[in-house]
């Protein structure tokens, strides 16, 4: 039943889609959304959406309550607005709205014109999934299709005559009994898995940790929203690598040299063990400030690129991240080794600002 | 499935027992029609004002996903909606049990009998439904000639002004007008009185200086009655429907955003004495004959929950309750007139008792002549400020918290007087609609004390502008200094006045 309230509601979360497209950079490049994530949605604080009018500053007007407590004794709880001083923003009221991640994934792929993924592989993995969709003569009593049930008795009952007009009573027999049946249906399946590798060594601050998480956050937001099963995985490494959870990935600190070829070994020993190339979706993102410890290394790194991790992923990316102490070069290795390839990606972030459009870099390709 | 809203059997029989009792007390009231709804239906109900028949726009589904959310997380639960409008509409939430249908239904009765019998809300439109519903029509039928957009906006511009409006106008009917003869008089009279006396005499009985003084004062006056408005006006709205370069279409939305921002006023005027009162007859109504002995734990459970307090915040329900208790009992036992008044032995005035008797009787004509601000100038009384532990609290800087400021009675009435003074909203009003010569606008804040929210006076003021479409000037005091806000279009601007 469509509700009175629908299309007005309707019409405010469409305002409020339209202000969060508006501040989207602005929200990215602050990482504030992060803490707000709930189970299934974000809670997105929304400034100027109340409708102003002339009223008291609230601080300044005090008023009258009720209740035990000496001259100079505090209220407590309400947290005060800011003085007057503090409203030289018009609108600094904060209204806060609950948006589904879903929804702020669209908003993301609108601003940022970001092309559907098709998926790879759809046709290795299916799925199945009952529908119900059909008419049985026998089954459970909870799914017994009382209209179909009925139908079938008048009929029955007009058939050898048993049906008076006049008194137009149906009882149902056994017989008559309708239940819904389901079909089992098999349909493809769209995997994929998303393997964040950073380099914790000792160049790497908290900013620039901080860069990947907001960096991370969008990128799985997008890509939650096209893939129906996803799965993550995090890798960091300094001279070795290790497979961290989420928690670790964002917060640890360590100190020490930088091999990338540890993380690129890792990552290839996950991905084997684990997600066969042919049923899943691969997308490992790395980030890093561009040191890397010799070139040996890097060519070692090379070699695993080009041989496996390239070849096994929808797109590779890397995100070199600025640092005060990193030399950057890695991200030029990597575009003299891979001259034009497409399934790599590169976006360097000199800063939060630049996260947005690193983003458009890594998943404007729609692969 | 479509869900009857009608009362079941069994609540419709409650329903004729409690109207039973309202009517044994005395209580005279627009019929009731009470509707059975669910909470989202309730939730929807209430974000359009009580009436769902109301104009489209997004502010009220804002309100609504503000309720629905409140009311999942348990923080909130609208029990009782009421609508004022002959017949009365009344909603009651279909999960509730009985005893809180019974609680509902005898709080019902007594906003209803307020609705018809208390003066403020004498002037309101008793067909309110219909009226919002063409409101609507026609809202809907700008937007489909003008688009969504542009009306919605216009709306937005519109609401934003809502509250500028008079709300005693009602009552003193159209301005009084002064008639043109008596202008013509004025007119003749600029030349200052003079005193009949001998010629002699003439200089010392009529200084030329004093008359000189005498008839530049007059030509003042006159000037500013060729003014234009002639007198300061506070509804502004009116103002802006008369003289504000306005489409036809525009013109008419602003007209029903004035007519139902009329149409609410009262409610505000009366929220203390409009609670008390049905929360009186709920109370009394229940404790005295609805209640069964089952159902004592719930009742108490939830009457305690609908007059619990908080610290910085009044409860309408409790101060008004107790202040109409007070009232009854004052006026049973002869508390009142200046004996009493000048009584000032603790004792004698603890145990007076003239056993007058007159406490139903002077209720139900408190509930007919009062509004929220005599109410409490009347009958808010030491004693009962005392008893009921109010305080007036101000906002500590060096905390950051909200304090207790004082207990002394003086200071309790008078914030409260202020914070009731035109619905809690500042007063303000247009003066000038051809500032400087030149079409702009100037309003003037009354100041008493309490600033403006700065950050939405500015938007406020562009909003003035979108409708108005010349400059518009504020005129309010900022960190205690008169200043002139203005907003020309592009540009705020901030001037300290002399």
């Amino acid at each position: 039943m469509v509700r009175r309230v629908d299309p007005d509601s309707r019409r405010f979360r469409d305002i409020v889609r339209g202000k969060i497209r508006d501040n989207l950079k602005h929200y990215i490049s602050r990482g504030e959304l992060i803490a707000r994530q709930g189970k299934n949605s974000v809670s997105v604080p929304l400034p100027q959406i109340d409708i102003p009018n002339f009223r008291f500053g609230k601080t300044e007007q005090g008023g009258v309550g009720q209740g035990p407590g000496g001259e100079g004794a505090s209220l407590g709880g309400e947290e005060a607005d800011g003085g007057p001083e503090a409203g030289d923003q018009p609108g600094e009221h904060v209204l806060e709205v609950d948006v589904t991640l879903e929804e702020l994934a669209e908003i993301l792929g609108e601003e940022l014109e970001l092309p559907r993924i098709e998926p790879k592989g759809t046709e290795s993995v299916h799925t199945t999934k009952e529908r119900y969709t059909g008419i049985n003569s026998t089954g459970p009593e909870s799914l017994r299709h009382f209209k179909r049930t009925f139908k079938q008795a008048l009929k029955r009952q007009i058939q050898t005559g048993n049906y008076d007009p006049e008194n137009p009573i149906i009882i149902p027999t056994r017989e008559d009994r309708r239940y819904r049946s389901w079909k089992t249906l098999s349909v493809p399946q769209s995997n994929a898995v998303i393997i964040y590798m950073m380099d914790v060594s000792g160049s790497m601050g908290n900013e620039q940790k901080e860069i990947v998480r907001i960096e991370s956050f969008w990128l799985d937001t997008w890509l939650k929203s096209q893939y129906e099963n996803i799965e993550t995985r995090y890798i960091i490494h300094d001279a070795a690598a290790r497979v961290v959870d989420a928690h670790t990935f964002f917060h640890i600190r360590e100190s020490g040299g930088t091999k990338i070829s540890s993380a690129y070994k890792l990552a290839k020993e996950v991905i084997e063990k684990e997600f066969p190339p042919s049923e899943w979706n691969i997308y490992p993102f790395h980030f890093s400030d561009g040191d890397n410890w010799g070139g040996d290394d890097t060519s070692l790194c090379m070699s695993i690129l080009s041989e496996q991790l390239m070849p096994w992923s929808n797109i590779f990316c890397y995100g070199q991240v600025k640092s005060a102490y990193g030399s950057g070069q890695f991200i030029k290795d990597l575009r003299e080794a891979f001259p034009g390839d497409d399934r790599l990606i590169l976006s360097e972030i000199n800063s939060r600002d630049e996260i947005l459009t690193s983003l458009k870099t890594f998943l404007g390709k729609g692969k | 499935m479509f869900e009857q809203r009608t009362l079941t059997p069994r609540l419709e029989e409650l329903r004729r027992e409690i109207r039973g009792y309202a009517v044994e007390y005395g209580l005279d009231f627009f019929e009731v029609i009470f509707e059975m709804v669910d909470y989202d239906e309730m939730n929807m109900i209430a974000s359009y004002g009580g009436f769902p028949t109301r104009y489209p726009h997004w502010r009220f589904g804002m309100q609504f996903e503000e309720l629905q959310k409140s009311y999942s997380y348990g923080l909130s639960k609208i029990y009782e909606l009421v609508i004022n409008t002959d017949p009365c509409y009344a909603y009651l939430m279909r999960s509730n049990p009985e005893v809180d249908q019974k609680l509902v239904m005898a709080h019902v009765y007594g906003h209803s009998d307020f609705f018809k019998h208390n003066y403020w809300f004498s002037k309101t439109n008793r067909q309110m439904v219909d009226t919002t519903a063409n409101h609507a029509v026609k809202v809907r039928r700008h937007i489909d000639r003008y688009g969504l957009e542009e009306v919605e906006q216009f709306i937005e511009v519109c609401l934003s002004l809502e509250n500028m409006i008079d709300p005693h106008a009602p009552y003193f009917g159209e301005y009084s007008k002064q008639s043109e003869e008596s202008l013509e008089e004025e007119r003749l009279a600029i030349h200052g009185t003079k005193f009949k006396t001998k010629p002699f005499m003439e200089e010392f009985v009529n200084p030329p200086e004093v008359l000189k003084e005498e008839r530049r004062k007059r030509l003042k006056e006159l000037e500013r009655e060729e003014r234009f408005p002639a007198k300061p006006q506070r509804d502004v709205l009116k103002f802006l429907i008369e003289n504000a370069p306005l489409r036809r279409w525009q013109r008419d939305i602003l007209q029903i955003i004035r007519d139902e921002a009329y149409y609410f006023a009262p409610q505000g005027m009366t929220k203390i004495m409009n609670e008390g009162w049905a929360s009186y007859w709920h109370s009394k109504i229940m404790t005295t004959r609805a209640l069964e002995a089952s159902e004592v734990i719930d009742y108490a459970d939830h009457h305690s929950g609908t007059m619990g307090t908080r610290p910085g915040v009044l409860n309408p329900y409790k101060v008004g309750i107790e202040l109409f208790r007070d009232i009854e009992e004052r006026w049973n036992t002869g508390r009142f007139g200046p004996e009493y008044d000048a009584c000032d032995d603790y004792r004698a005035r603890r145990e007076w008792n003239r056993e007058t008797g007159l406490g139903r009787e002077k209720i139900f004509e408190v509930r007919k002549i009062y509004n929220d601000i005599t109410f409490i100038d009347e009958f808010l009384t030491q004693d009962f400020c005392d008893r009921s532990e109010l305080f007036t609290y101000k906002f500590d800087r060096h905390s950051g918290n909200y304090v207790i400021e004082s207990r002394e009675f003086k200071a309790i009435k008078d914030k409260l007087l202020d914070s009731l003074a035109n619905l809690g909203r500042p007063i303000i009003h247009v003066d000038d609609g051809n500032f400087k010569n030149r079409g702009d606008m100037h309003l003037t804040h009354e100041y008493h004390g309490v600033p403006l929210k700065l950050d939405y006076a500015r938007a406020t003021l562009e909003n003035l502008h979108r409708i108005w479409s010349r400059g518009v000037h504020l005129e309010t005091q900022v960190d205690g200094k008169k200043k002139l806000l203005s907003f020309n279009g592009s540009r705020h601007e901030e001037k300290v006045l002399g």
